[in-house]
């Protein structure tokens, strides 16, 4: 009789269990169809296509192993692809990250009138990137540029900001640095804010002065802020598209032709789509390793409240 | 006295330095040529014919507006998605439910670029070039948005919906009638930002569009600067700030409900 009893609640909470699945799952529904026409499936299509020889309309043609792979490793534009890749990163994200935290530091003060100058420094959050290539296409400009302008000022010659292999990524790594700024500027006030005041008074009772306050208080307290803006920093610049097609369209001479720009050569112009495929695979394992790598070492000097 | 002179010096400069481009577009777009030629940081009378040109030579309140269909139909789309999904890894107790989580919070691994050739062939096959499908329906699911939200559903006590229970509420109402209203803030952070970031789309409308009907604000922006010459950087950046203006006026208004949303994903990740 019991023993019945027992059954039966099990079973129905076997019941109540399925049926809330089904709940589960439909609530998720729209996700899972979404996230599997436009993410799931065309990542294992980009990996297919890897291993094939695909036209521009994307008929698939005769299987060719590794061989895209084994052609990146040997192209020489592929090799500048990479190296231009990271030293974009190299040459943005720490920038990025320095003057925003910079930024948000003066922000934090408790002044009067402080609200205008966040919003100020918010405001390239606003910049499309087409927007801000435009502008600075027109502050690069050779003659009527005011940069070389400015530089004119005090008897310096002008520079090839955009034409020059020399100067070319260095130009859209700048402008990249400028879009930048509001986001992180914005994530990193959000952190420093989070202080608490109590640490601050009690340094402050010690005697501690502004420098010491800044290095022992708030970068230590402030670091899995300064950590998560990293890895988006680090994410985003692998990612840089838009300002490289209207500034220097991975010219001159492909010193500014970095990874996505490259994909998108190689696809969409040349109609490789096997070949972009393999750039596309690299690419992605790219992010995974800086991920990875970031959050086993990185997160070991990030220190949590 | 000294320190706060000083703070406010380094407060202005920095403001100065970091919204110069944006100051100067907009002085330029006030130029004549012949200013624009002399290198002139402002104009000497304020003149409106750059902006008069540039919207009777290409059809820039065509490209705004199809821009703002785009990103509110992406912003719609990825609130109520997101909604939905978060509603169920927090108030659903199902089996699997961590493991499914994990799988989706694994997607944000993916770089989006690299799964644009398929993507693109999938938006080819449909014959959805050169439509509002094809440039919105890629970003509906956007596992970012399901996280932030489930970290503030989260926050929502399961005791409200054990009474709401009681009282005979079902779960699809739970979800509008209090779910919905108590996360207003974080609903707007990500509302916002999916608006921000898809008005400011670049390779993928440049990729599923190739004439003017869904033609969105940015690359129309790119046409006009490949087919004029330098002599219209008037023009050019009077259309910068056609194109600046909603964005930063949305930013503006928005800027305290993007921080304490953003804020509160990044401090609680």
């Amino acid at each position: 009789m019991q023993g019945g009893k027992a059954r039966k609640v099990r079973k129905s909470g076997y019941h109540n269990q399925k049926k809330l699945f089904g709940i589960g799952m439909l609530y998720l529904l729209p996700a899972f169809v979404f996230l599997g026409v436009f993410l799931f499936y065309p990542m294992f299509k980009t990996l297919y296509f890897s291993f094939f020889e695909v036209g521009g309309n994307g008929q698939v043609g005769e299987f060719v192993g590794w061989d895209h792979y084994i052609e990146l490793t040997k192209s020489e534009e592929f090799r500048k692809s990479m190296k231009g890749t990271f030293l974009f990163v190299l040459y943005t994200v720490p920038a990025e990250i320095i003057i925003a935290f910079f930024l948000a530091v003066l922000a934090s003060e408790k002044l009067k009138g402080i609200g205008f100058f966040r919003t100020i420094f918010a405001s390239t959050m606003g910049v499309s990137v087409a927007a801000g290539a435009t502008i600075f296409l027109f502050l690069f400009h050779p003659s009527l540029g005011v940069l070389n302008n400015i530089l004119g000022m005090f008897g310096i010659d002008g520079v090839e900001w955009l034409t020059s292999s020399d100067w070319a990524l260095f130009s859209v790594a700048m402008t990249t640095v400028w879009m930048h700024l509001g986001i992180n500027f914005i994530i990193l006030l959000g952190g420093i804010q989070n202080v608490p005041d109590e640490l601050y008074e009690s340094a402050d009772m010690d005697g501690a002065g502004y420098w010491s306050k800044l290095f022992k208080i708030t970068i230590p307290l402030t670091s899995p802020v300064i950590f998560f803006v990293t890895i988006i920093a680090l994410i985003g610049a692998f990612q840089t598209f838009g300002q490289i097609d209207i500034l220097t369209s991975g010219g001159p001479a492909g010193a500014t032709n970095i990874i996505v720009y490259s994909i998108y050569q190689e696809a969409f112009q040349y109609g490789n789509f096997g070949f972009a495929s393999a750039q596309a695979i690299i690419l992605f394992l790219i992010i995974l390793v800086v991920t990875i790598i970031q959050f086993k070492y990185g997160e070991k000097k990030v220190h949590y409240q | 006295m000294i320190r706060k002179f000083l703070m406010y010096t380094l407060l202005i400069l920095s403001a100065l330095v970091l919204f110069f481009p944006i100051l100067y577009a907009i002085s330029a777009s006030f130029m004549q040529p012949k200013e624009i030629y002399a290198g002139e940081l402002f104009p000497s009378s304020i003149s409106f014919d750059a902006y008069k040109e540039v919207f009777d030579s290409i059809p820039l309140l065509h490209y705004l507006m199809v821009s703002f269909i785009m990103s509110f139909m992406v912003m719609v789309g990825q609130l109520v998605i997101s909604s939905l999904s978060a509603f169920a890894f927090s108030f659903i107790k199902f089996k699997g439910r961590d493991l499914i989580f994990f799988l989706f919070l694994s997607t944000m691994l993916i770089p989006w670029e690299a799964t644009i050739i398929p993507n693109f062939l999938t938006i080819l096959n449909l014959s959805w070039i050169n439509t509002y499908q094809g440039l919105s329906f890629p970003f509906f699911a956007l596992p970012f948005g399901i996280f932030l939200l489930r970290q503030h559903f989260l926050t929502i006590p399961q005791e409200l919906w054990e009474s709401a229970q009681m009282d005979g509420c079902s779960r699809f109402k739970f979800l509008i009638r209090f779910v919905i209203p108590l996360s207003k803030s974080s609903l707007s952070a990500l509302g916002i930002y999916g608006f921000l970031t898809t008005w400011n789309q670049y390779l993928w409308p440049l990729l599923v569009t190739n004439d003017d009907t869904v033609r969105t604000v940015q690359i129309g922006l790119k046409m006009l600067i490949a087919n004029e010459s330098s002599s219209s950087w008037n023009m050019v950046m009077a259309a910068v700030v056609a194109i600046l203006l909603p964005t930063l006026l949305l930013l503006f208004f928005g800027i305290k409900h993007i921080r304490e949303g953003l804020t509160a994903g990044a401090l609680k990740g």
